[in-house]
């Protein structure tokens, strides 16, 4: 039964999303959809943590790392091509791109290859030091991005255009929305494919008890580690996105506020569940621009949300609607 | 040894100043049931954990299989055909039943990293994880989570998640343990059936288990064994009912 529920309140949110922004063009209100396009971009960072923090159990406090990454993908190579500047000449020349499907191929490969070596190191660990190595990694990729005058140290890189996608203007803030909310769908069906599969039994497996999996013949390492790539990834497309979004990329995508920001739209939304990072995302931005209008100190009460929801809604959001009985 | 699957030369393992495994030698042969007893805090659980590659030896050889194993890790044994229970049932808690069985079929089937085919429609993992569970008569609780079933059940499914591996020699740690009378006595005729499947190194507590199957009892106290043998010669040993059988005999 909580099944069907919890399928019910998927459709409601799955439609909710979508037909805001589009009532909002009607009404002319192109902020508000700007807004679900934020909220496409995170929950589409979400589900690349959710599927190591949900479903593998590893609490990884550095995925701004590879938001950064994928942000500053974008707008490197943007800044090189509006700039006329090849990235480099010799030995073989490669230019910038302003063409999003090349970004966020750069984006994932270099994402993956960074997210292999800091989780070939930080999967040794466990707990606490699980958290705080992937933090530190996060920030050292954040000082690097600071001091790298190249591309705006501190000041961060603008992308004067938004980067093109063959067929969508996507100046068009609906469009854009449209080709973030597919590229959400599609991550999300592909997650909800992969936890289903073999890989998706033995990475849940790790988190419920490594010493079973030993004792099964499979090495919770190689699966986590290749969890942890995937979900690096997702995350740095999604930082992609959303430096064309802001048509600006700085440090502050890749500081621990972010991976906090990231972290918290999972767990209001309710960890190991498809659509808690969507949920979450979603009331995230809300209560930013609700309260944050009237009282400057909005994340107080997004504070103590936080806090209910760890002690007394483990399912967060979605858990909650689906009426999901707390677990002992 | 010609025939012994499994054998264990000079183990040493020291905690501190606790030798939990002294000088220890044993073997076991294919077809047989090899019981473990000892009292507690003997160091029965040790050895099993060195024997499993969770923890290393100080000294001593274990071969395996015709080979020698001290530098596997604990996943490499298992896959070499090295099934073992846990003493506290070890299972998935979240996952059904029959999850659990099937993870360790994927195991065996060598095929872990795939990505897109549901699992629960894989008749190649379903079908063999199915025939564990009605093997071990928990066939009707396939669908229950692991956690919701009872502790005897449990322990059932500890035995099929080993049989799953379809392991060339059984370690298994107090299967009985909590199992209560009915279920002791069904179990003992299962695993009096299992040792032509595979040999079985049999830690146990339930003495009435141990002499109706074992071909060879080796006993341990104070991380030493001080007698292996059959069934009688265990039972006629004097060192033994001293150190062991004296305190419940």
């Amino acid at each position: 039964m909580t099944m069907n529920r919890e399928t019910l309140i998927n459709t409601i949110i799955a439609v909710a999303f979508v037909a805001v922004p589009v009532i909002a063009m009607g009404m002319n209100e192109p902020f508000i959809i700007t807004l679900a396009t934020k909220v496409a971009i995170f929950a589409m960072a979400g589900v690349g943590l959710n599927l190591v923090l949900g479903f593998g159990g590893l609490v990884s406090f550095g995925h701004a790392a590879f938001f950064g990454i994928g942000g500053y993908a974008a707008g490197i190579l943007a800044s090189h091509a509006l700039n006329y500047e090849p990235i480099m000449e010799s030995p073989f020349l490669i230019e910038g791109t302003t063409q999003m499907i090349v970004i966020w191929i750069v984006a994932l490969v270099v994402s993956a290859l960074v997210a292999l070596a800091i989780a070939a190191i930080t999967l040794r660990t466990s707990g606490v030091y699980f958290i705080m190595i992937t933090l530190a990694f996060a920030q050292m990729i954040y000082y690097f991005a600071i001091s790298w005058p190249a591309y705006g140290g501190e000041d961060g890189l603008s992308i004067y255009v938004r980067n093109g996608f063959p067929g969508i203007n996507t100046l068009d803030p609906i469009s854009f929305f449209a080709l973030c909310a597919v590229m959400l769908g599609i991550v999300m069906l592909f997650s909800a494919v992969l936890i289903r599969s073999r890989f998706g039994l033995a990475l849940q497996g790790a988190r419920q008890n490594p010493q079973r999996m030993t004792a099964v013949g499979i090495a919770p390492f190689r699966i986590r580690l290749v969890a942890f790539v995937i979900s690096a990834m997702i995350t740095a497309l999604a930082g992609a996105l959303y430096a064309d979004l802001n048509r600006f990329v700085s440090p502050t995508m890749l500081s621990w506020h972010m991976s906090g920001e990231i972290m918290i739209f999972v767990i209001l939304g309710g960890v190991g569940r498809l659509f808690g990072p969507l949920a979450g995302a979603a009331l995230y931005i809300i209560l930013e621009h609700l309260l944050g209008s009237v009282w400057e100190f909005w994340q107080l009460p997004l504070g103590v949300l936080l806090l209910i929801v760890v002690l007394f809604a483990r399912g967060g959001l979605v858990g909650v609607l689906a009426g999901e009985r707390k677990h002992a | 040894m010609p025939d012994a699957i499994l054998s264990l030369s000079n183990i040493t393992k020291q905690f501190g100043s606790l030798l939990a495994s002294d000088d220890v030698t044993l073997d076991l042969r294919k077809g047989e049931i090899h019981a473990l007893i000892g009292p507690n805090g003997a160091g029965k659980s040790t050895l099993i954990k060195q024997i499993a590659g969770e923890i290393k030896s100080d000294s001593g050889d274990i071969h395996f299989d015709g080979q020698k194993i001290n530098e596997l890790d604990a996943v490499a044994r298992s896959r070499m055909g090295l099934a073992r229970t846990f003493q506290v049932s070890s299972l998935m808690p979240e996952f059904s039943v029959l999850q659990n069985v099937m993870l360790a079929r994927q195991s065996v089937s060598g095929k872990v990293f795939r990505f897109f085919r549901p699992v629960l429609s894989d008749k190649s993992l379903v079908e063999p994880a199915m025939a564990q569970l009605e093997r071990v008569g928990l066939a009707d609780r396939a669908q229950m989570r692991a956690a919701d079933i009872s502790h005897g059940e449990r322990r059932q499914l500890e035995m099929a998640v080993a049989l799953a591996l379809e392991p060339k020699a059984f370690l298994l740690d107090e299967p009985m343990a909590g199992m209560g009378p009915e279920g002791s006595k069904r179990l003992t005729g299962f695993l009096d059936g299992l040792r032509t499947q595979a040999p079985i190194l049999l830690v146990e507590h339930d003495m009435d288990a141990v002499f109706a199957l074992a071909d060879r009892i080796s006993v341990l106290v104070y991380g030493r064994i001080i007698a292996t043998g059959t069934v009688d010669e265990i039972r006629g040993n004097e060192d033994v009912k001293r150190a062991y059988l004296g305190e419940e005999a």
